[in-house]
């Protein structure tokens, strides 16, 4: 499987998950190399991190208005941080799930972790570079962050 | 208490956001839902005292993950009937949970029809 494969995967995981939980048409913009090697982080970060065949991160990242308007979508009255954090965690969550499905077992898949903030980091792996996938949704921003080497 | 239901729901994920849309998407007629649990842990304590007849469960969580959740209700409770909804969508992953003892899988994410179809076949087989 080549590096474009991989992404692939991510980006239909994240574009199945606004299709079947928001009922709404999330697009994927144009892909594109970070030329700085950490990529800012929005308001909420849903990450896992990749080990194996390949090492490396993999995360979802957006801000805290899309996120309460996906939890109004969804019928959410609840806009707690604790259910912001759920809901990348979950994002996170199928982005492992459809990696463990479509890369087998040549890629340990950690469990989602949430980091919440715009100055939160990121560890990436050494010699990579991050290649950025915007999420237009509505007129919100979302970001999917591939970095494996 | 609704007279009609027959079948008692509880629903065992980690995350709130599901639990609570899972309490709220399913509109089956003879489904009540009495109650959520965290974890597999919280599903075993309050599995004697809500007494439910059909549950969902979430397979990674923690303190007690769904696999083995799945296996001691079924051990507990042989005619309970379990529904896994899980983001793991590898085969064997659904192939392990029906080994323990669940009766359906549903990916993660799911319509509300997704999981209102996962419930009936559920309460119907």
């Amino acid at each position: 499987m080549n590096t474009e494969s991989e992404v692939n995967v991510f980006v239909h995981s994240v574009l199945h998950y606004f299709d079947t939980t928001v009922q709404q048409v999330a697009d994927c913009g144009t892909p594109y190399l970070a030329l700085s090697r950490t990529p800012e982080v929005s308001d909420y970060t849903g990450m896992i991190k990749i080990s194996g065949k390949r090492e490396g991160v993999v995360f979802f990242t957006a801000p805290k208005n899309m996120l309460c308007i996906m939890l109004m979508q969804m019928q959410e009255t609840d806009m707690s941080h604790d259910n912001l954090c759920d809901l990348v965690g979950e994002i996170a969550n199928t982005l492992s799930g459809n990696a463990r499905r479509d890369f087998g077992h040549q890629f340990n898949i950690s469990v989602p972790s949430i980091v919440h903030g715009r100055n939160s980091t990121v560890d990436y792996p050494a010699h990579s570079r991050p290649i950025v996938i915007p999420i237009e949704w509505r007129t919100y921003h979302a970001r999917l962050v591939v970095c494996l080497n | 208490m609704n007279k009609a239901a027959v079948h008692r729901l509880m629903v065992v994920d980690d995350s709130n956001v599901i639990r609570r849309r899972i309490e709220r998407a399913q509109d089956l007629p003879g489904i009540e839902f009495v109650g959520a649990a965290r974890n597999g842990r919280e599903a075993l304590e309050l599995h004697q005292k809500l007494q439910p007849t059909i549950v969902t469960m979430d397979l990674t969580m923690p303190e007690m993950d769904g696999s083995d959740c799945v296996a001691q209700l079924v051990e507990r409770d042989p005619l309970i009937r379990i529904l896994v909804i899980s983001a793991l969508a590898d085969k064997l992953t659904a192939i392990d949970a029906i080994e323990k003892g669940a009766c359906g899988f549903l990916c993660k994410p799911f319509t509300d029809r997704q999981l209102n179809d996962a419930l009936y076949k559920l309460i119907e087989e």
